[in-house]
């Protein structure tokens, strides 16, 4: 248990330094690399949370990020540049249309519910494609970037590097929270048997809806990030394979840990910078990789780390 | 809007229908029977048009290559069952995706090596042109020739399904997998087969609407998500569910793509129109499958017993 506490603590010292020790060595243009890894991290936690904890396997929860990428670049393209008011307007428009669209969605179960979640993530990338205003099917650039409210700007890398690296850390402590409340119980134990949880009285359909709505706006903030970091969005943020890379995330890292989000995030986007600076082929590279997790290590590399310590304590 | 083209379109939703159901074919049976998410599928139809593009340059023969095509996809589809996929099946949803996603990759990017992003594919000097089907009503022959394969397949598929004995095994294993595997059927084998088959009608889609969309590395992917659009409405599972699934997807499509644009272009400004026109004829495809998968989740066709 110690141990976990002391690679944390060193994990959020690396985190908090990394900034500088790029800039030491000259390679700063790989603050923005890193904080791609932090924006993705937290849509993949917020997958996680809706898989993982909720049990719900969503393939279109990059609408979710889609919708927040394109609230905050249709504000900064009208000029509004207040940070504050682009968080306003993300929570509001994802947070109704997870509203609406878990209200709907929650109605079906299992494989059901995959298709329905895609179903919708469809309508809202085909939706995307159509504002001719904003870019239609070619995206949105911005020129400009939110302000925070001391006046700072996301313009600068390594700001916007700590954003995101707070509002991760926020989500990651607001989970480990979660987990141990009367209200995570909840949901965690109508993932495991949702009959047993009504039985005992638990309004499961309004549990799941509050955590579908949650997932949501946690991810849409990612994507109000990601449009600050790349300056660009387009309807293929909203695209089904973006909603299946999300998933090949939070698989990758472990469904249902508190880590499971980071970890795959950070490897997957890790695995394609290295490999992509080798080969113009790195996909190919890449989906071995993948199946070899799938086929050899089952649990991610949360479950690989577990293991890792079984196997440790055994010696 | 005249009647002529009314028919004109019907016809095209028609084709699209068709091509539709030869992809859905394949994935229902195994979304059906084996409950396993094959997001792969859509790679079949890739590698399928690379294969014809290519046998077809390469032999100078369209009728060649597309049968070369048709041949070297099967093989290659039961390939992947025997090696990769069937490990799949008893795997939960989660793992299925991540694995199929990961072959996703790995064929796109492989074809890529293989014979660059994109090949060059005509349709033959013979069917290039249009005919006259009826009086004032000119239509594409390589569309036509589209339905009547179309039409010729799914016959064949209805017989081999409906009339032979391994369609009542498939059968046997849509509606109760457990049962028929303890009536001695050998569900496992039977499906290599069965996804050879899947494999097949893909290259056939992908051969033939190689001329009409484009030969090039991602075709796959949009069109995997409308064959399970055609298949959640048909009914998952069920292969007449599939047919009755695709056509009315391809007509709903196509009508949106044409009439819904005439009736916006009457009563939005013209740069509107013709923006919201194709976005809203996709989008009504997915209400369409939304709406289905609230209200009736087991489709037109339910399978399950």
């Amino acid at each position: 248990m110690r141990l976990k506490h002391i690679a944390t603590f060193v994990c959020l010292v690396m985190a908090l330094t990394l900034p500088w020790a790029l800039q030491a060595a000259g390679v700063d243009f790989y603050v923005s690399v890193v904080s791609r890894m932090v924006v993705y991290a937290i849509a993949a936690t917020s997958l996680n949370l809706l898989i993982g904890y909720g049990g719900m396997i969503s393939l279109g929860h990059a609408a979710f990020f889609g919708l927040g990428a394109y609230s905050t670049g249709i504000l900064l393209s009208e000029g509004v540049q207040s940070a504050g008011l682009h968080l306003l307007v993300i929570g509001l428009v994802t947070g109704v249309m997870a509203l609406l669209i878990g209200a709907i969605s929650l109605r079906t179960r299992g494989v059901y519910f995959i298709m329905i979640t895609l179903a919708f993530a469809q309508m809202l990338f085909y939706l995307a494609n159509s504002v001719k205003g904003y870019g239609g099917d070619e995206g949105l650039t911005v020129k400009v970037r939110s302000l925070l409210p001391g006046g700072m700007s996301l313009q600068e890398p390594a700001t916007l590097y700590y954003v995101a690296l707070a509002l991760l850390a926020g989500v990651l402590f607001f989970l480990h929270r979660f987990t141990g409340s009367r209200f995570g119980r909840a949901v965690q134990a109508l993932r495991d048997d949702e009959v047993r949880a009504e039985a005992l009285g638990l309004p499961t359909f309004a549990c799941k809806l509050v955590i579908f709505v949650v997932a949501g706006v946690v991810c849409g903030i990612a994507g109000g990030l990601s449009v600050n970091l790349q300056g660009y969005v387009s309807p293929n943020e909203l695209y089904w394979t973006q909603s299946a890379t999300l998933m090949v995330m939070v698989i990758l890292g472990g469904v249902g840990t508190l880590w499971g989000g980071v970890l795959g995030a950070v490897a997957l986007l890790l695995l394609q910078e290295v490999l992509s600076a080798y080969t113009p082929y790195f996909e190919f590279w890449m989906g071995w990789v993948l199946l070899a997790v799938v086929l050899f290590a089952r649990n991610g590399l949360a479950g690989m780390s577990a293991s890792l310590a079984q196997w440790r304590a055994r010696l | 809007m005249s009647g002529l083209f009314l028919i004109e379109q019907a016809l095209n939703g028609l084709q699209l229908g068709l091509m539709l159901f030869l992809l859905a074919a394949g994935l229902t049976l195994v979304f059906g029977v084996m409950d396993m998410i094959n997001l792969a599928h859509g790679s079949l139809y890739m590698v399928g048009a690379f294969l014809a593009a290519w046998l077809v340059n390469w032999s100078g023969s369209f009728l060649l290559g597309v049968f070369g095509a048709i041949v070297l996809t099967a093989l290659f589809g039961m390939l992947l069952e025997a090696t990769v996929l069937r490990t799949l099946y008893a795997r939960d949803h989660l793992s299925q995706v991540l694995a199929t996603f990961a072959l996703i990759l790995i064929i796109n990017d492989g074809t890529k090596m293989i014979f660059g992003n994109d090949l060059p594919l005509s349709t033959p000097q013979a069917l290039s042109g249009p005919i006259e089907i009826l009086p004032g009503l000119m239509y594409s022959s390589w569309r036509l020739l589209l339905i009547a394969v179309g039409l010729v397949v799914a016959l064949l598929m209805y017989v081999l399904v409906q009339k032979t004995r391994m369609g009542a095994l498939v059968r046997a294993g849509a509606s109760n997998r457990e049962m028929s595997t303890v009536m001695g059927v050998n569900v496992t084998q039977l499906f290599t087969l069965v996804f050879g088959i899947g494999a097949a009608l893909c290259a056939v889609a992908g051969s033939l609407l190689g001329p009409l969309l484009a030969v090039q590395v991602g075709m796959g992917e949009n069109i995997l998500i409308l064959a399970f659009v055609v298949i959640v409405i048909g009914g998952i599972g069920s292969i007449r569910g599939a047919l009755v699934g695709a056509l009315l997807v391809g007509v709903v499509d196509t009508l949106g793509r044409t009439l819904l644009q005439q009736a916006l272009r009457e009563a939005l400004p013209p740069q509107w129109a013709s923006a919201a026109g194709p976005a809203l004829a996709s989008i009504s495809v997915y209400v369409l499958m939304a709406a289905m998968l609230v209200f009736r989740p087991q489709g037109l066709f339910p399978v399950r017993s």
